[in-house]
């Protein structure tokens, strides 16, 4: 299997002297391209730290993190944020979409984010509103749609600049059990590739019969990883999809 | 950067009731702004109708002389000497004074007199009906149609006055460069007719008007009459010191300057606070931008560009409506002192550029503080 993240002795604390608190304390991640990743472990172990330390978000105080084959945290700012654009899906626990614009204009902000042009990035944005189901919604402001739609708009413009990497923090949380499912099934069915990993952060047992392989944290360390397929190659993935 | 900007631009508009309340916030600012220094600008320019309708290069008058409206009254002999100086081309008197004039329905009501020169009536307003050399007949004076005329009922070509229980005959109509400050209609006459017809004290010469040879003659004239303890002024002199005076010493510019400042306040407010919560309200969304890949100069653009789209929407309202109301009131009240001039938009345009800026500011600190972690911490 082929590396697309490793993340190297992780530690990461907040605050200084007496006041110091450690989030993670020397966590060590790889990633593949092709499968579906889940830190899980209860609140306050790290899970989110870590997703925002391998995703170009939150400095370590050590470690690195290689995606690419590219040490990002030897990047400058700028450079950081352009390969987040390029090469990060983010989908967040609370959307973080507009309310006031429309599903559309709110997928393209990462093609607008590219300085790709008006037209061009609605139309592709309106493609992945189709593959996600959403077509008929195109037009509609997000406010007006469900939260199982909200999130399907959240995970259209995460995928909408083709990124390498797919991150989601706890999808679930704000979805009743079915629809949590449904959506993360529909993502591991169209939008994993093999050209692509899923990182989802949760503690939803409910789905996490979608993962390949499980990370469980606790305390700031990696206590196990389970591997939940010995069958990556028989994964159903539609890659036409981003292909047209 | 286009479809950023766009989004902007759909963001702010979207949410109608806040891109609302900026809009007004600024527009209120403006209008009020607006309306202060034009109503300034038109009572310094009327300040100086006077000076500016006269239209001499020069003026020799009494160092004490704050405005045209309190001369000091000279002696004649200062005529001779100004006439005696080198490079003055023409020095003659001019006599400014107010007089009663009684109305055909048994009112009265009082009038600026200003005697001109015999003869070269230096200084006359352009003649528009009438003839000017009629001046000279006995009783004759000129009417000047301006907003006050009405007050004296309009007396057309031949209409009997009576000023000062003296009668006075109209036999032309003159048109001014400005109309006066004070709502007093002015009636143009003779040095000696005005001498003649109103009060006199032991002097009567109000002022001379001085055309120099040159005008690198005038610093040699203004150190010779100031020998002889006088002042000569410039007509751009003159019109500094008169507005100075209506400035500093009436209260009239301070009290525009407070009240132009508290309008700047209030618009800065309303707009400021009305964006501040707008960027608040869409804080964790500039966060979760700032996780996707917006650079930082990229969210204070959208920010900027925001807080100034709203800003000078504000200001064409504000101006817009302020113009209006002004046009308004002149239709209204012909005396009506405010103008709107370029420095006033310039003015209120510079103030709408700090609101704007002081907007973004306020935005864009909050919005670069925030760390894309914060909103996947939530």
């Amino acid at each position: 299997m082929k590396t697309i993240l490793e993340a190297k002795n992780i530690v990461k604390y907040f605050g200084s002297d007496e006041s110091k608190t450690y989030a993670l304390k020397g966590v060590n991640l790889t990633a593949y391209y092709g499968e579906v990743l889940y830190i899980v472990g209860p609140s306050g172990s790290g899970k989110t730290t870590l997703l925002s330390i391998i995703s170009g978000i939150l400095r370590p105080n050590e470690g690195t993190v290689t995606v690419k084959d590219k040490n990002i945290w030897q990047m400058k700012d700028d450079d950081l944020a352009d390969f987040r654009l390029n090469h990060i899906g983010f989908v967040f626990q609370d959307y973080h979409l507009f309310p006031k614009l429309t599903t559309t204009e709110n997928v393209s902000i990462p093609l607008f984010l590219k300085r790709q042009n008006w037209d061009k990035s609605l139309k592709e944005a309106k493609y992945y509103l189709e593959v996600m189901g959403l077509g008929s919604k195109a037009d509609l402001p997000v406010y007006k749609l469900s939260g199982g739609e909200q999130q399907r708009v959240a995970i259209a413009r995460a995928v909408v600049s083709k990124p390498d990497i797919l991150i989601f923090d706890e999808p679930t949380a704000s979805l009743d059990g079915e629809t949590g499912r449904q959506i993360i099934a529909f993502v591991k069915e169209h939008l994993l590739t093999k050209e692509r990993t899923i990182i989802i952060v949760t503690h939803d047992s409910r789905i996490f019969e979608f993962a390949n392989r499980i990370l469980h944290m606790e305390d700031g360390k990696l206590k196990q990883t389970t591997d939940n397929s010995n069958h990556l190659d028989e994964q159903k993935t539609i890659t036409k999809l981003e292909t047209q | 950067m286009k479809g950023l900007l766009k989004i902007a631009l759909k963001l702010l508009a979207n949410d109608r009731g806040k891109f609302f309340t900026l809009i007004l916030g600024v527009t209120f600012a403006v209008f009020l702004m607006n309306q202060m220094t034009s109503m300034f600008a038109g009572i310094m320019r009327k300040s100086t109708s006077n000076v500016i309708n006269i239209g001499a290069k020069m003026w020799v008058m009494d160092p004490s002389v704050k405005n045209d409206r309190s001369s000091i009254p000279m002696p004649d002999y200062v005529l001779d000497y100004v006439r005696s100086i080198k490079g003055v081309a023409m020095a003659v008197p001019i006599y400014f004074g107010s007089g009663l004039v009684k109305l055909p329905d048994g009112t009265y009501q009082g009038a600026n007199i200003i005697g001109l020169d015999d003869t070269t009536l230096f200084g006359r307003p352009p003649i528009i009906k009438g003839d000017l050399n009629k001046i000279y007949n006995s009783d004759a004076f000129i009417g000047v149609v301006d907003s006050d005329y009405r007050r004296l009922g309009s007396p057309d070509i031949g209409s009997v006055l009576s000023i000062n229980d003296h009668r006075a005959v109209i036999v032309a109509l003159a048109k001014p460069a400005s109309g006066g400050l004070f709502g007093t209609p002015t009636l143009y006459t003779t040095y000696t007719r005005a001498t003649q017809y109103l009060p006199r004290t032991r002097y009567s010469m109000s002022y001379i008007l001085l055309n120099p040879k040159n005008d690198s003659d005038i610093p040699y004239i203004q150190e010779q009459v100031k020998k002889l303890g006088y002042k000569a002024l410039t007509q751009k002199q003159f019109e500094k010191t008169i507005k100075n005076f209506y400035k500093y010493k009436t209260g009239v510019g301070t009290n525009i300057m407070i009240m132009t400042l508290i309008s700047f306040i209030v618009g800065l407010s309303i707009a400021g606070q009305t964006f501040y919560a707008f960027v608040l309200e869409n804080l964790e969304k500039f966060g979760a931008l700032k996780a996707i890949g917006a650079k930082k100069y990229e969210l204070m653009t959208m920010i900027l560009f925001q807080a100034s789209v709203t800003s000078f929407i504000g200001y064409g309202f504000g101006i817009m409506i302020s113009s209006l109301m002004i046009a308004i009131s002149k239709v209204r009240i012909p005396n009506y002192a405010a103008v709107v001039t370029y420095q006033n938009m310039l003015i209120a345009f510079l103030m709408v550029v700090v609101i704007a800026g002081f907007s973004s500011y306020i935005g864009i600190r909050k919005v670069l503080k925030i760390e894309p972690f914060d909103v996947f911490r939530g």
